[in-house]
């Protein structure tokens, strides 16, 4: 099936986006990587650290992917529009994923810094994929503003519990007409495929392949989650039944 | 003696230098760094030029894992 994905003016094949936070190693990152599939990652900056294990650039190189930084740990709108200014320089890329953190304890996204910040990178020329909360209204303010896409919380960062608001990830993708973008909440294949079904462009997640007890193996799983949710969403399910529809004719029963 | 703060820590000098020598004096990889003195991103064309001065509060980031 050839089923593009245009983000940002780039055609992508692979509907995973995957973060690579929380990996125990470079090694193990690469092989998730690797077993995903995926072409677009997402990468932090922080101060250097002679202790930091070096060549994390080396290992995106050598996959191929496309480099998506992000903001993350930024709480105000000045801190991550000068965070995203630092991450053109450190990866010449003008993409930024916009974090805006409003809570320590949920980490989820502050609203107003949010649009502040999305306003003004967007101003600044960037392809602006911004975290949001699941909140449709949200979302077409943001889209609005011209970011690239949007990418509703599914449930809180590193939580695995999936998606708490299906409805509204529904009203999303109906809302805006760029493309929307499962992020975070995911913890196991189900929940992937569910984002797809559920009408997303594609999913981004990280804790739920690094932090598995076999990376690689949770990679190929979300790949082939993204793939099964993305076709059965085009492939129009039957309405949903309170009671049985046999699938099996009841003419020609003999009789006794 | 000139003394700019980097990343918190002070790192006195005999003689100014620029944001392109100083990262030739640190541990940076050579992709994926990007530099703020203070507060503000100094573009990657400008490290050459960039003299950094006496309080000078530098900022020197690089790629990490995260997201």
């Amino acid at each position: 099936m050839d089923d593009r994905f245009l983000l940002g003016g780039v055609e992508f094949s692979s509907r995973l986006i995957l973060g690579t936070g929380g990996a125990s190693s470079l090694h193990s990152l690469e092989q998730a990587l690797v077993a995903g599939g995926t072409e677009l990652v997402t990468v932090a900056l922080r101060r250097i650290d002679p202790n930091t294990p070096a060549g994390l650039m080396d290992v995106l190189e050598r996959c191929g992917v496309r480099v998506l930084p992000n903001t993350a740990g930024c709480f105000t709108a000045a801190d991550a529009v000068r965070t995203a200014h630092l991450a053109r320089e450190a990866f010449e890329t003008d993409w930024v994923k916009l974090e805006v953190i409003g809570d320590d304890r949920t980490l989820l996204p502050d609203a107003v810094e949010l649009l502040r910040a999305a306003e003004r990178l967007v101003g600044d020329g960037f392809t602006v994929l911004p975290y949001t909360t699941d909140d449709p209204v949200l979302a077409r303010r943001l889209a609005d503003l011209g970011c690239a896409a949007v990418m509703p919380a599914g449930a809180p960062i590193g939580s695995g519990l999936g998606i708490s608001n299906s409805h509204h990830i529904e009203l999303i993708r109906e809302a805006v007409s760029c493309p929307v973008i499962l992020d975070a909440g995911i913890g196991t294949a189900s929940d992937a495929a569910r984002a797809m079904e559920l009408g997303c462009d594609a999913v981004l997640l990280a804790s739920a392949v690094t932090r598995a007890q076999d990376p690689a193996a949770m990679a190929a799983a979300m790949r082939h989650a993204v793939l099964g949710g993305r076709l059965a969403a085009k492939a129009g399910r039957i309405p949903v039944r309170r009671y049985a529809l046999a699938s099996t004719s009841a003419e020609g029963l003999p009789s006794w | 003696m000139i003394t700019v703060v980097v990343n918190d820590v002070p790192r006195p000098t005999d003689d100014t230098e620029t944001v392109a020598e100083l990262l030739s004096n640190l541990p940076v990889p050579p992709r994926g760094v990007a530099v703020a003195v203070n507060g503000e991103v100094v573009r990657r064309a400008d490290w050459p030029q960039h003299r950094l001065v006496d309080g000078d509060r530098v900022e020197v980031l690089t790629a990490v894992q995260g997201g």
